[in-house]
């Protein structure tokens, strides 16, 4: 490459990290304690307990779970049910209108083997709401999700322009050299530039998840006026819904249409994620990879006919199957603990990088870029 | 002090780091079971390497 080449190059790396890095230590500090989530909510005590049941005790309809609830929450209408992945519990959510916003929404969790009402726990608590909040937003909303994805974006070209002057630096040097007789100043360059090049896959792949799932908000609205309005397609000019059906035969129904998938969701009509006339009854597969994947099932919710079932579209099927590529979750304790060590080299890579341009922000360019090609081998006149 | 490295020899080491651990974060998510335990280690692959340029004399 050619000197003016790797100037520009390290121009690049130089503004994109500079302009980033504050949000990316935000994000990579609140995300080392978001990573055991799991495991802090059990040790804070915030799981749902589960009591022992007796094994004759029949198990009540969903009907009957639903009739309950409602008894419990009057002036409230059903919006969702959402079953449990690993325990025999669904969470029922009920608020002032279908379409109420998130927040209004009541979850009440239900054991599904005796319709016993579990203590009610918002979804996240405490210090993990807030570590959250702050990671997936800057408590901005929207506006700060959207942002962070920008973030993101530079972060991930500041790592590929890392990985192109990381080429001139290290030509006359082998792989993982610390000089640590010199100055601090190189130690830490060769260290910045270590675990830089050592954790680029796993950075770049955190990186562009991360920037994937920013887009969450707008892909659902864009799936709602995209496919879900195709599948009613034949309702578009149907009389309104004349009364509530059961619960119990949508899900007979939507079982029927995937025999080889699970119940994950059901959303009542008139909700942001199903229509006016249907149960949206949402499966999920039993592999690694289809559980991840979840199938939307409109079933007419007077007569329980089943109207239409797809996969959902490829790149919202992506964006399901990258998140567990940005969390960490899927390979058990071992591959968290290893998520949050690459975590923290990710931190010193950040660190190192603030410390490297605050050590040389009165020097020339010119005198940058030549501790670039020469790998800093050539001893600099003092400062 | 020898002479410079070639781009490819720069990058051995480091293209080898990003492919084992990135089949690593591949494959966890494909294969559940006994192999997670594998998959991780080829996911800590760059730790190892950390680890091993730091401790050198």
């Amino acid at each position: 490459m050619t000197r003016g080449g790797v100037k520009r190059w390290y121009l690049v790396h130089k503004w994109t990290s500079l302009v980033c890095t504050a949000f990316l230590l935000i994000l990579c500090l609140s995300g080392l304690p978001l990573v055991f989530e799991d495991e802090l909510d059990t040790l804070l005590g915030y799981e749902t307990p589960l009591a022992a049941v007796a094994p004759d005790t029949p198990a009540p309809s969903l009907d009957r779970i639903i009739a309950s609830v409602r008894a419990s929450r009057p002036g409230e209408v059903m919006t969702f049910l959402s079953f449990d992945e690993k325990r025999p519990i669904v969470t029922l959510g009920t608020a002032p209108a279908a379409n109420s916003p998130f927040e209004q929404v009541h979850l009440q969790p239900v054991d599904l083997r005796s319709g016993a009402f579990l203590p009610v726990r918002p979804l996240r608590m405490g210090i993990i709401a807030f570590l959250y909040d702050l990671h997936e937003s800057l408590f901005a909303g929207i506006y700060g999700t959207l942002f962070l994805g920008v973030m993101g974006l530079l972060f991930v070209l500041a790592v590929i322009s890392g990985v192109v002057v990381y080429a001139p630096f290290m030509r006359r040097l082998d792989f993982g050299t610390i000089r640590k007789g010199r100055s601090k100043r190189l130690r830490w360059l060769d260290i910045h530039n270590l675990a830089g090049i050592a954790i680029t896959a796993w950075l770049l792949v955190v990186g562009v998840t991360g920037v994937f799932n920013t887009l969450d908000q707008p892909l659902a609205m864009q799936w709602r006026t995209g496919q879900l309005a195709e599948m009613m397609a034949p309702y578009r000019n149907a009389p309104p819904l004349r009364r509530l059906g059961s619960v119990d035969a949508a899900v007979a129904t939507a079982r029927r249409a995937s025999p080889d998938m699970d119940v994950l969701l059901v959303y009542y009509p008139g909700t942001f994620f199903s229509t006016p006339h249907h149960y949206n009854v949402f499966m999920r597969g039993r592999t690694p990879v289809t559980s991840r994947l979840i199938k939307p099932t409109l079933v007419d919710a007077d007569t329980a006919q089943l109207t239409d079932t797809r996969d959902m579209p490829l790149h919202i099927r992506a964006l399901f199957l990258s998140r567990p590529l940005h969390f960490g979750d899927y390979g058990g304790l071992a591959l968290k603990i290893v998520w949050a060590l690459l975590d923290l080299m990710a931190i010193l890579v950040l660190g190192s990088g603030i410390y490297l341009w605050l050590g040389r922000r009165g020097a020339a360019l010119d005198r940058r870029v030549e501790e670039l090609v020469t790998g800093g081998t050539v001893p600099e006149p003092a400062e | 002090m020898s002479g410079p490295r070639s781009t490819a020899r720069i990058f051995a080491i480091p293209l080898l780091l990003a492919v084992l651990s990135g089949f690593g974060l591949v494959a966890a998510l494909l294969v559940d079971g006994p192999l997670d335990l594998l998959w991780t280690l080829a996911i800590a692959a760059p730790l190892a390497a950390i680890a091993w340029a730091t401790r050198r004399r």
